[in-house]
Parts: C-alpha cells; structure tokens; sequence
C-alpha cells in the first residue's frame, strides 16, 4: 500500500474516506447556513449573535471547520503534488498550505470562544 | 524492410490540427474542481474576517452589511459563491459516482459532467438574483 508522509491520511485510502466524510460535513453546514442567510433577509445583529450563542452551532461551526482542514488538506495536497515538481518549493507550499488551515481553524474557536 | 515500411516507422512531426483538440466535458470538470477548490481555500480567508467581524460588536455587524451592499464586495461574493457551487455539485457527482449510481462509460461521465455545469450556472444565478 503507498504511504505518504504528507497527508493528513496514513494512506491513499484513508485520504479517499477523509475526503469524503469531510466533504459531507461542509456540505451540509453549507446548505445550513445559506439557508439561514436565505430565510432571514434583514438580518441584525442580535438575532445573528443569538444564533452561534448556542452550543449546538457553536459546535458545529467548529466542525465544519475541523471538516476543512481536513477537506484542504487532501485536497490541496493532490493538487500541490501533481503540479509542483520541485521538491522544495512543494515541501514549502505543502507547509504554507497546511498552516493557513491550521489557523483557519484556530480563528474559528477563537470566533466562537467570544461570543 | 520495404522502402514503404522505412516511411512509416520515419521520425516525422505530427500534423495536429488545434482548432480539432477539444478537452471532453470530463476533463474540464476535473480541472474546475481543482481551480474552484484552491479558490474556496483562499477565499475562507476573508469568509472568516467577515464572520470574525460581524459577531465582533453590533458595530462591526454594521460594517459587514455596508460592505456587503457595495458592488465590489458582491462581485466577489458572488464569485465565492459559484465556486462554492460548483465544488458542492462536482463533489455531489463523485459520491453518486462512488456508490454506484452513473454507468462506468466516458458518455455517462461526460453527461453527469454537463448536468453539474447546468446546476452551477443555475444556482450562480439563483445566488446572483439573492445578492442584488
């Protein structure tokens, strides 16, 4: 079985149900959430505080985010190493990438810790 | 060896006629995936600045929505969107795919290929008409 260090997967097939499960979890807070947007044209402030208040969307915020880091990391990986052929410069993008979604997800909880 | 044999196993260039070569609709869904999916990763970005400010304070809410209501700021969103779009109907395509539910052909592949291209641009315009 190909192994790859790179990934957040211990393999390719790994990598392929990651991708998969995560990509369901984005979809649907997605839908969730445009669909809020939709429903509640004049939106104020209030209402949309109330909303990531509550623990229940609170966690799933951090979900769907915890879905993209995962989601970015297979993802930007299969395209980083199909197109970059310069070992350095791709460790280097790969790292930059990586972190970028880290932080990504590290914003969100801090989003959310103050609300 | 003949002489003809000789012509043809001849190191010759190949006529390729440009206006002939065409990606199939396979090929130009699995590019877009790739593009629409480096787009969404840099765009949660300034996604989550939007999000960070709107729950910030009822004035930074404000600033969101007024940004929001300038032309610039919809022209990007709207862009954000479609990509969203686009990756959810491609993605939507692949796990039809993997659970069995398209035929295992390049006419199959092409056609789920157009549909998700028809759902995109529908729902790009749906998030255009949502916007203005």
């Amino acid at each position: 079985m190909v192994k790859n260090a790179a990934t957040i997967g211990r393999s390719g097939v790994h990598d392929f149900v990651l991708i998969r499960a995560s990509a369901l979890v984005m979809a649907s807070y997605l839908l969730f959430l445009v669909g809020y947007l939709v429903a509640n044209p004049g939106l104020d402030y209030a209402t949309w505080q109330s909303l990531f208040s509550g623990t229940c969307v609170k966690v799933y915020t951090l979900l769907a985010l915890l879905a993209v880091l995962i989601h970015g990391w297979v993802g930007l990986w299969q395209v980083i190493t199909d197109y970059i052929k310069s070992s350095g410069l791709r460790a280097t993008l790969l790292l930059t990438v990586n972190l970028v979604l880290l932080a990504y997800f590290a914003v969100g909880v801090v989003i959310l810790w103050g609300v | 060896m003949e002489l003809s044999e000789q012509n043809v196993n001849k190191q010759r260039p190949v006529y390729l006629d440009l206006q002939q070569i065409q990606f199939p609709a396979t090929a130009i869904a699995s590019i877009l995936h790739r593009v629409s999916g480096v787009i969404l990763f840099v765009s949660l970005a300034v996604l989550l600045w939007l999000f960070a400010t709107s729950l910030e304070s009822a004035a930074g809410f404000q600033t969101v929505t007024d940004l929001l209501n300038s032309l610039f700021a919809k022209l990007v969103f709207w862009g954000i969107l479609t990509a969203m779009a686009y990756h959810l109907c491609g993605g939507i395509r692949h796990l039809l795919m993997d659970l069995g539910y398209f035929e295992d052909s390049m006419e199959s592949g092409n056609n789920s290929a157009r549909v998700a291209f028809a759902l995109t641009a529908v729902l790009s315009v749906l998030a255009g008409i949502w916007l203005w």
